[in-house]
């Protein structure tokens, strides 16, 4: 037997029958973990390629390959400050949102470390800040991690009085990766103004789902990864107000202004604008149809006794659904769902390398217990009605299963 | 997580699911916290383990050491099963990922539990080696 996947969203099998004769069956694969990662969109493949081939030159050579390659980097720059109301000279691009993530907080903080030592951060940011935190905490500086309600936000009456006088730094994500729980980003934008502190936002899991305008959310820092909206991975962008008293965090070359050194990774920075700006202008549209399939699977799956939300009801990302399952574990709830061919993923310990929980899902207040059973489904562009169906036919299937080899269901919820 | 076609197996088709009323024995380890509960059923017949079932709250490899454990004690007397340790599980499912082989331990640890439950219940020493 041989799997191989046919373009986006089929694994095609080929088997041999009875006969000897090789045949090919069809299965339709479903994919609900965008917010881990993303397909590339054709329109992108497509623009990305002559500057692997043809268009290969370094963007700081003079001669004409060279300039083509600086123009096409400047295109797609144009293209991301378009979709956050940026200026083109205030975005950069880097490696992806963990670089962008870094660069952000550990150069705002070494920059400004004579005016105070103070960071302000949620507690449920990604690794990428909170760790970034952890580390500078080590290097002298102190961090208030601000904690959230049951729903996942952050309260502007916390923020206000975690506000010192050797704030540098506040930094407060736009929508959460796991939850999809959207942050009043703009009022938080104005309590840092008020109070003069930079305001960093990580809007990786933001970009197409939230618009966004950097000078009206008075953002000064904000953080975006390529592969989120069907770029490719290994890229992201940066955008830095004009102004901004920061460090670099690579030094080398005189690429991207000083600000981040390094030859330009130009095909995946063309492949990224063209991502950005086809993610942008279809937001309204995207978010409408995502929305119902959204509110469709919640409905569906909250069916299941024992079941609960996670996250806002209302205050949340278009494609986010992340709900919990009592009695039951994450792992084996993922392993089931695989073999009918849904990929999905889960807040649960043993599904990952550290064998912690979800810090997102504690930070809620979900019972330690229970976290282990949730289950996070990210919504994109590929998936359908029948998708919903068919993963709110096999879902209380899976979730039964468990549930009935759990030594910790109750009677009434086993079925054997 | 890479999981060998045995562990993938035993997870997806468990043997010895389930409950025995009337057990002579139960042992149960792990906790809901840390993600994985164990909970093992004897019924011991002429000292021998003439029935075991099992019950697991947990990952892949939790509920297939579970399972593999079970076909491994059926029918051995309680000196042996006593003796499966969680290497045997763990090489009987041609391995597990190293961060995994703690489940393997739950399912030693829980048929201890199980056995030395049915010894207490006789007004026997419970066995520590």
């Amino acid at each position: 037997m041989i799997n191989r996947r046919n373009g986006c969203g089929t694994i095609v099998t080929d088997i041999h029958d009875c006969e000897g004769v090789r045949v090919t069956i069809r299965n339709q694969i479903i994919y609900m973990d965008n917010s881990a990662t993303t397909p590339v969109r054709k329109e992108v493949v497509e623009e990305m390629i002559p500057y692997m081939t043809e268009n290969f030159g370094n963007p700081s050579s003079i001669y004409e390959i060279g300039k083509i390659s600086k123009h096409a980097v400047d295109r797609a720059r144009e293209k991301v400050a378009y979709a956050l109301g940026a200026e083109e000279n205030e975005i950069f691009f880097t490696s992806g949102g963990t670089e962008s993530d870094n660069c952000a907080i550990k150069g705002i903080a070494f920059a400004n470390q004579n005016k105070g030592k103070h960071i302000i951060t949620s507690s449920i940011e990604h690794h990428a800040v909170l760790h970034t935190c952890a580390w500078l905490e080590g290097q002298g500086f102190e961090v208030t991690y601000l904690p959230v309600d049951k729903y996942g936000t952050v309260s502007l009456e916390e923020l206000k009085n975690a506000v010192r006088d050797d704030t540098i730094l506040i930094s407060i994500m736009l929508a959460n990766n796991e939850i999809g729980t959207i942050q009043p980003v703009e009022e938080i934008g104005k309590i840092a103004k008020e109070n003069r502190i930079y305001f960093h936002t990580d809007a990786v899991q933001a970009i197409g789902h939230v618009p966004i305008d950097v000078k009206k959310m008075n953002i000064d820092l904000l953080s975006l990864s390529g592969h989120k909206f069907e770029g490719p991975k290994g890229c992201g962008a940066f955008y830095i107000r004009k102004g901004t008293k920061i460090e670099p965090l690579l030094h080398g070359g005189a690429q991207e202004r000083k600000r981040r050194a390094g030859t330009e990774n130009t095909p995946a920075i063309v492949g990224l604008g063209k991502a950005i700006e086809l993610a942008t202008a279809e937001i309204e549209e995207s978010n409408k149809t995502l929305l119902k399939l959204r509110e469709r699977l919640i409905k569906g799956l909250l069916k299941i006794p024992k079941t609960h939300l996670n996250g806002h009801p209302t205050q949340r990302l278009a494609n986010n659904v992340n709900v919990t399952f009592e009695y039951i574990e994450g792992e084996s709830l993922l392993l089931l769902l695989n073999a009918k061919e849904i990929f999905a993923s889960t807040g649960s310990a043993c599904n990952s390398s550290s064998l912690e929980p979800s810090h997102v899902l504690m930070a809620c207040g979900v019972p330690h217990e229970i976290i282990h059973g949730s289950l996070r489904l990210s919504l994109g562009r590929m998936n359908s009605e029948k998708d919903v169906d068919r993963v709110l036919e096999a879902v209380p299937e899976i979730v039964q299963k468990l549930r009935n080899m759990s030594p910790l269901t109750p009677k009434e919820y086993r079925m054997l | 997580m890479d999981y060998s076609l045995k562990v993938m197996d035993h997870f997806s088709n468990p043997r010895n699911m389930g409950t025995i009323e009337n057990s002579d024995g139960v042992g149960e380890v792990g906790n809901a916290k840390c993600g994985d509960i164990m909970k093992i059923y004897l019924k011991v017949e002429d000292d021998r383990i003439a029935d075991v079932k099992f019950q697991t709250f947990g990952c892949g490899a939790a509920i297939a050491s579970s399972s593999m454990a079970t076909e491994l004690i059926k029918g051995k007397t309680l000196r042996e099963a006593w003796g499966l340790s969680n290497k045997a599980v763990a090489e009987a499912l041609d391995g597990l990922p190293p961060i995994k082989m703690h489940c393997s331990m739950l399912a030693e640890e829980a048929i201890h539990e199980a056995i030395n439950d049915y010894l207490r219940k006789k007004g026997l020493e419970p066995w520590t080696e």
